[in-house]
Formats: C-alpha cells, sequence, structure tokens
C-alpha cells in the first residue's frame, strides 16, 4: 500500500506541475499555429504571474489578481505583435527581448512597490485560489484504490487546474470546428493564401497572440498564486522553454500537448521524489542529477524520439505581401 | 455593341523608381477570352493585382460592367464578382480541397455548416464546367493540374464572373494544360469573362478572343486574335524582330564525350525514376531529351551530374567514370570539364540573396583567377561579372544588385553564363529558357549552338517541345524511365507527342 501511496503522490504531484507547462504549451500553440513563434512564452508567464500576485495583495481579491495577471500578459502579448506583425520584425528577437523585459522589470517594480527583495507579500487566504474538495471526496478517502484516486487526484485542485486541463478539448474544438481556428492553422501555413481571401493576415495573428496572452497570464496566475502564494523572482525557472519543447513534441496538437506536459510533469515529480533516495542498484544518486533528469529527457526526446515534426510552413517568417 | 465586363482608364502605378504600369487602357469584353501577352517585368501581373485589389494603383479609374469601381482589397474584387488564380497558388497545402474553398468564405461560424454547404455548392460546380476533384483530398497530395482547378473552383465558388490566370500553364503538363483550355472555353460558354496573363504565344493563338500586349509598362497594342500572327505579337513584345526558330547548319559529331550505360536511379521513396537508360554524347552535337515532366528527366540530369545517387549502371565522361555513389564532388566533375545548369535555378542554380558577381563565380570560387592567396579577389571577380553582363546582355547592367532582384530570364542567363564562360567540354542543361522572355530565348538557343559549333557536347533537357525540336541534332524521348525512342529533329510534333505520352508505335522506320 505504501508504494499505491506513492504512486498516488507523485501523480498527484504531476498534475500540479504540469498546469504551468500545459497552460504555456496551448498559449504557444494558438501563437505558432498562427505563424507567429513565441519564445517569450517564459517572460509573458512571468509577468503575469507578478501582476497576479501583486494585485491580489493590494486589492485582497484573487480574481481581481487573476484578471490583472491576463491583462498584463496580454498587454505584453501585444508587444510581441506590434513588433513582429505590425513592423515584421524578427520574432525571436521580439521574444526573447520580452523575456528580458519581463524578468528585469517584475524585480524591480517588486523591490519599488513591496520592498522585500523583489518578491510581493505573501497572500492571505481569500488572496490566493484554494483547493476545491468535490462532493463526497472525503468520505471516499477511504475506499480502497477508487477513494484516494478520486480524492488526490481528482478533487483538491484550484479551479486554475481545471480551467487547464478543460482548454484542451476547447482548444481543439476552436481550431478544428470553428471558422476562427480554420483561418488560425491557414494563416499559420500560407498567409497569401488568407490575403488572397480577403481576410486580414495583422488582425488574424493579433487575435491569435491575444489567445496566447489570457493562457500565458492564467499560467502566471497559477505559479504565484495557488503553486506559491507571492511571487518570487524569476520564478518562472525556463518553464516557458519546456512549454516549447514539449509544443514540438506534441506537433503542435492540443491534445498531444496536454500528453507531453503531463510527461515533462511526471519527471519534474519523479526527481522531486527521488531525491535523496538510495535507488535500487545504482544507490544514491547526487540531487543534481535528480534535478537536471527532466531536462536530459528532453533534450532525449526532442533528439530522437518524435519522429518528424513539421512546424507550421509560415512560422517565424514575417508576411510581406509579393510583388 | 458588346458589352464591357472591364474598363482600365488610365491607370499608373510605380514602386519606388520603377513605373511598373504607365497609362495603361484596357476594355475586356464580356463573355471573352482576352489574352494580356508581355515579357516577364512588363507590368502584367501588377495590372491584374491592381484590379484584384492586391495593390492601389497611383491614379486612373477600374469601371467593372460599365459601373465605377473602388477596389481596396481582394475582397471587394470577391464582391463585384471578379476571381483570381496566382501564378503561384494561394493554397494551404496540408488543408482539404473543401477547406481551402471555404476559406475565408464560410458561411457559418461553425465549420460543420460551411462545410456540408460548400460540398453541395461545390458538386455543382464540377458537374457544371467537368472540374472533378475530390472534395475530401489533402492539397500537397494532388498533382499540380488538379491544384490548379481547386484555384478555379474557389474563384467561381465565391460568385466570380470574372476570372483572372496569372501565367496558368507555366507548372502544366501540355496534358494539363489543354484541359486547362477545355475548362476555361465551357466556362466562356457559360457567359463568364476570362482573361489569361502568359507570355506564351502558342497559347495566346490557341484559346483567346482578344489579345492586349504590353511593353515595359505600356499597353503597346490590342488585336483580334484570328487577324494577328505568332510574328507580329513576338515582334510587338519585344520591340524588335524576332527569330522564332534559331537558324543552324549541319552538326559535325565527333568523339563520345559523355556515355550513360545502363543508369538507374531511384527517387527518395525508392520508386524508380530512370530505368536502365543507355545513351551517348558526342562533341558537337545536341542531344535534346524530351518528355512531359515527371518522366525521370530530372532525376537522369542529376545523376549524370553527380548530385544523384544512381543504382546502378555507369556514366563516363571522357572515357573515365563518374562517381555515382552520391559522393561525387561536383567541384571536380566542374575540374573535368563537365558543366551543369540546373533544372530549378532558384534552389540549385543560384543564392538569390547573393549579389549577381557572387553568383556569377558560384562554385569556380577556388578557380585561381578569383583568388588574391587565401582571399577571393574581389576586383578580379566583379571584373569578370562585369564582362558576362555585357557578353550576355543581362539587365539590369549591375553586378552589385541582388540576384533575387534580376528578372527570371535574367537570372537564367547569369548561370548560363557562368558555366558556358568556364568553357566546359561537355555541358548539360535543364530547361533552358523555364520562364524566360521571347527575346532571351532566341539569345540562349543562339548561345547554346554557337557551343555546339566551337565542338561541345550540349545535353538539352526540355518538356518544351518546340525547344527541344529547333535545337537538337537529336532527339531521345523519355517516358515512365525509359528511352522510347530516338528521332531526328524533323519528326513531327505528333510522332514525338505520341511517344512522350508513351504510345507504343509500329516500329516499322526503326
Amino acid at each position: 500500500m505504501d508504494l499505491f501511496n506513492a504512486i498516488i503522490q507523485i501523480l498527484d504531484s504531476t498534475i500540479r506541475l504540469s498546469v504551468p507547462l500545459l497552460l504555456a504549451c496551448l498559449a504557444g500553440l494558438y501563437s505558432e499555429r498562427a505563424g507567429v513563434f513565441d519564445i517569450g512564452l517564459e517572460g509573458k508567464m512571468l509577468v503575469g504571474a507578478f501582476a497576479g500576485a501583486a494585485a491580489a495583495s493590494v486589492f485582497h481579491s484573487a480574481l481581481i489578481g487573476l484578471g490583472m495577471a491576463i491583462l498584463i500578459s496580454v498587454a505584453f502579448a501585444m508587444i510581441h505583435g506590434f513588433a513582429s506583425i505590425t513592423h515584421r520584425g524578427n520574432q525571436i528577437v521580439s521574444g526573447v527581448a520580452i523575456n528580458f523585459i519581463a524578468a528585469g522589470s517584475t524585480i524591480m517594480l517588486g523591490q519599488a512597490w513591496f520592498s522585500q527583495g523583489g518578491r510581493t507579500p505573501a497572500l492571505a487566504p481569500g488572496e490566493r485560489f484554494e483547493a476545491i474538495t468535490w462532493p463526497g471526496a472525503d468520505a471516499l478517502r477511504d475506499v480502497p484504490i477508487l477513494g484516494p484516486i478520486y480524492a488526490e487526484l481528482i478533487s483538491g485542485h484550484s479551479i486554475l487546474v481545471y480551467i487547464a486541463f478543460l482548454m484542451v478539448p476547447f482548444t481543439w474544438w476552436v481550431l478544428f470546428r470553428t471558422r476562427f481556428g480554420l483561418r488560425l492553422r491557414a494563416v499559420g501555413e500560407n498567409p497569401a493564401a488568407v490575403d488572397t481571401a480577403g481576410i486580414s493576415v495583422a488582425w488574424l495573428r493579433y487575435r491569435a497572440l491575444i489567445c496566447t496572452g489570457v493562457l500565458t497570464g492564467i499560467a502566471g496566475a497559477y505559479l504565484s498564486m495557488v503553486q506559491n502564494g507571492g511571487f518570487v523572482k524569476d520564478m518562472t525557472a525556463g518553464k516557458g522553454y519546456i512549454a516549447l519543447a514539449a509544443l514540438i513534441f506534441a506537433k503542435w496538437k492540443p491534445v498531444n500537448a496536454m500528453f507531453a506536459c503531463l510527461l515533462f510533469g511526471f519527471l519534474d515529480a519523479l526527481s522531486i521524489r527521488l531525491q535523496g533516495t538510495p535507488l535500487p542498484v545504482i544507490g544514491k544518486v547526487p540531487v543534481q542529477f535528480m534535478q537536471a533528469l527532466p531536462y536530459v529527457l528532453t533534450v532525449i526526446l526532442l533528439a530522437g524520439f518524435i519522429g518528424k515534426a513539421i512546424p507550421p510552413r509560415a512560422g517565424g517568417v514575417p508576411y510581406v505581401k509579393e510583388r | 455593341m458588346a458589352q464591357a465586363a472591364i474598363e482600365l482608364i488610365g491607370i499608373n502605378k510605380s514602386f519606388g523608381a520603377v513605373r511598373a504600369n504607365r497609362d495603361i487602357n484596357l476594355e475586356i469584353v464580356r463573355g471573352t477570352i482576352h489574352g494580356i501577352v508581355g515579357e516577364n517585368g512588363a507590368g502584367k501581373s501588377t495590372l491584374m493585382s491592381i484590379l484584384y485589389g492586391f495593390y492601389q494603383a497611383d491614379s486612373g479609374e477600374i469601371r467593372v460592367g460599365g459601373k465605377p469601381a473602388s477596389i481596396k482589397t481582394p475582397n471587394d474584387a470577391i464582391a463585384l464578382g471578379i476571381g483570381m488564380v496566382h501564378q503561384h497558388f494561394m493554397l494551404v497545402d496540408n488543408f482539404t480541397v473543401l477547406e481551402n474553398v471555404i476559406l475565408g468564405a464560410e458561411s457559418d461560424a461553425l465549420l460543420k455548416k460551411s462545410i456540408a454547404k460548400a460540398r453541395s455548392e461545390l458538386e455543382r460546380l464540377e458537374r457544371e464546367y467537368g472540374l472533378e476533384v475530390d472534395p475530401d483530398a489533402i492539397i500537397e497530395e494532388l498533382p499540380v493540374g488538379l491544384q490548379q482547378r481547386v484555384e478555379i473552383l474557389k474563384a467561381l465558388y465565391r460568385g466570380a464572373e470574372i476570372l483572372i490566370l496569372d501565367e496558368p500553364t507555366g507548372v502544366l503538363t501540355p496534358a494539363e494544360a489543354d484541359h486547362l483550355f477545355r475548362i476555361l472555353k465551357q466556362l466562356k460558354e457559360q457567359g463568364k469573362t476570362v482573361v489569361l496573363i502568359t507570355h506564351k504565344l502558342r497559347e495566346i493563338m490557341a484559346i483567346t478572343d482578344t489579345v492586349s500586349v504590353m511593353r515595359q509598362g505600356t499597353m503597346v497594342a490590342t488585336r483580334v486574335t484570328k487577324e494577328t500572327t505568332v510574328g507580329e505579337l513576338a515582334e510587338l513584345m519585344v520591340g524588335r524582330r524576332v527569330l522564332l526558330r534559331v537558324e543552324k547548319g549541319e552538326a559535325e559529331a565527333g568523339a563520345v564525350k559523355l556515355a550513360v550505360k545502363n543508369l538507374t536511379v531511384k527517387d527518395s521513396r525508392g520508386v524508380t525514376m530512370v530505368d536502365d537508360i543507355s545513351f551517348e554524347l558526342r562533341a558537337g552535337e545536341i542531344v535534346g531529351i524530351a518528355g512531359v515532366a515527371g518522366n525521370g528527366q530530372s532525376e537522369l540530369l542529376e545523376a549524370i551530374s553527380g548530385i544523384r545517387r544512381a543504382v546502378s549502371g555507369s556514366v563516363m565522361l571522357d572515357g573515365k567514370p563518374i562517381d555515382l555513389t552520391g559522393a561525387a564532388d561536383p567541384g571536380e566533375l566542374r575540374d573535368r570539364g563537365l558543366a551543369h545548369v540546373p533544372e530549378d535555378r532558384h534552389h540549385v542554380g543560384l543564392v538569390l540573396a547573393f549579389e549577381e558577381n557572387e553568383n556569377s563565380i558560384l562554385g569556380y570560387h577556388d578557380d585561381e583567377r578569383y583568388l588574391k592567396g587565401p582571399f577571393l579577389d574581389i576586383d578580379a571577380i566583379r571584373n569578370d561579372a562585369k564582362d558576362k553582363i555585357t557578353k550576355y546582355d543581362i539587365r539590369p547592367a549591375d553586378c552589385r544588385l541582388k540576384t533575387a532582384n534580376f528578372s527570371g530570364g535574367n537570372q537564367q542567363k547569369i548561370v548560363l553564363a557562368r558555366e558556358m564562360e568556364q568553357d566546359p567540354g561537355v555541358l548539360i542543361v535543364g530547361q533552358p529558357t523555364r520562364g524566360v522572355d521571347v527575346g532571351a530565348i532566341e539569345f540562349i538557343h543562339k548561345r547554346l549552338i554557337a557551343m555546339r559549333d566551337q565542338g561541345k557536347a550540349v545535353l538539352v533537357v526540355s518538356v518544351e517541345l518546340d525547344e527541344i525540336r529547333s535545337l537538337s541534332d537529336r532527339i531521345l524521348v523519355m517516358f515512365a524511365g525509359r528511352i522510347v525512342g530516338e528521332r531526328s529533329p524533323e519528326a513531327s510534333e505528333g510522332e514525338l507527342g505520341l511517344l512522350m505520352a508513351g504510345v507504343e508505335q509500329r516500329e516499322a522506320a526503326e
């Protein structure tokens, strides 16, 4: 039964750890499917995390925090759009710039406003998103096998976790079942086809980036208002990049994206769990190795195990009308 | 008096210093097929893009159906019943036919309803105009001819009454082009107006009712097709008399320069593209390889020039074998006197982002003439490029200009100048005049024949049968990877056409 409990705990933390990845990954999916590479997922999550925690602690409301996280993150997405869609700048450069601005400005503003070394004040219970206990979760907890699965894995997460996983079928539906989705996929493959069909390429791409901003905003809010109870500097810690890796691993498909993020989340959970635990045969493994494990596996997976990933064909290329 | 579908009055358009269209006046009669011819860069495409709302004219008036129209975006054009089939198709390659057709013209925010509606409408259009395409096929899996049909269907689905086709046959096989012409005639019978932009005069003569000629941004003449000739049109296009068929003397074939024996080549999917081919190429002759595109000519060229791996067989250059394992060094082949003008100049022949002078020595850049110690001798390279520009009449005559800014015909001249001026013993040319103007075609043909007369061996692969017949001393016809016959250039077009189509003939003559 110990092993079973251990597995449940690892799976539970897998879900918690994969949520920010999943939101960021879906965010990247909207933008890259529309032909805009977005290496700035990391930065947008970070400003979202900061804005969410700051607003929540000032206004004493989790919802206002979430709203502010989304607002600021969308604003940063629009900066990316202004540089790379309107002015046809290099999308990678613009994304990297956003990451730098995010890393610097959050610490600076945090210090100026709260004077806690770049942190925001610790959030009180009403200022963060609490876990939702599903009906009957406590009663069923002691039922063997199913009880812990229901009580630990399904019940007991914050609303943002459920939103994240609901975004998967929703994103699939938007992309493959709506007019907006058809056009969004088309503009990522051949913007000239969209242009000659009489649709504005720029406006379509801006709308895709708004979707991206909303999702990175939620991802950031999750980090600072669910996982951590406050903003800490550089708290995204590369999750934006891992999300991009997951996006490639998932071949730019929503359901695949969920499984890819769960896999990365699982590796993360496993590495935390196994820190300091002697492994059979190998013995005790240094902590650093365990921490590096998800990243090492990322490289291995991306290098060899995904087969041919064909990115959206117009990705990374600003649209210029041909003569 | 017949009613005008479109009137263009005093259209002007400049791109920077370049005046692409000057004072263009044009009237297109409803229910006719109207051809617009002109060399590359004459302003045909610009004019049509203005009509389709892709660009705005600097000045001038457009009237559609007699009423002044303001066309600011493609949407305005579509609303006025103008549809356009672009030279480079505007299709999303990994979408289905249906998805491409409805893109931008969806009837509902949800796809299901839009697609259901489009499916029945598409079936009606396909029946009415003989435009059969599987609506659920993925675009990239369709042959080019069918992709073009999807473009036409797209325009018709949007209610186009006036259909503009920009160089529609450039990518088509002769059979596909014939089919396209039948479709266009059908459209005309149904009362649609067709505007056909091309630089191929044969097509104009074959299908149009009226033809307008453009030269250097101006509209120089409009003729009733029946009352004009290819010669007159060519002269109007180029502005001087043009020889459509080059004069040449008898070939004096010498020693065997290139011997291909039992060559077999497979493509990346493992399909046999060149099947047990043998032939010889002698000094002082031009051998033409005719065939419909995709019958193994490209693979044959690539194998001989050492780019593509051969499965079996041998190729001897001056009696010594060429490495066919795919590890051949093209530089070494050049040193041995084999020059190659590739079929696809954009991807293989040139680096479009380089300056003209850099491209003019590409592949020969380690030649001593262009080096000063370990460095490139920039002055020598530029002087050399200037010589070639003068000799081959490359325009604009600016060796510092980016290669992408030259027209297709001039890009081809850059490649030809580079390879010919190295004075190779064997010259292999793929599609020597694809996308090249009438005036430049004449020039290129003359140069190739001059090379032959100097005793060089020349192998020409072209999908243009006219070109093969006009240049070659011997014609080899390829079909499905095999050489299905050898003919003299005097053989009739019909006979060669049948061979190209793979129709076995009673070989009484052979």
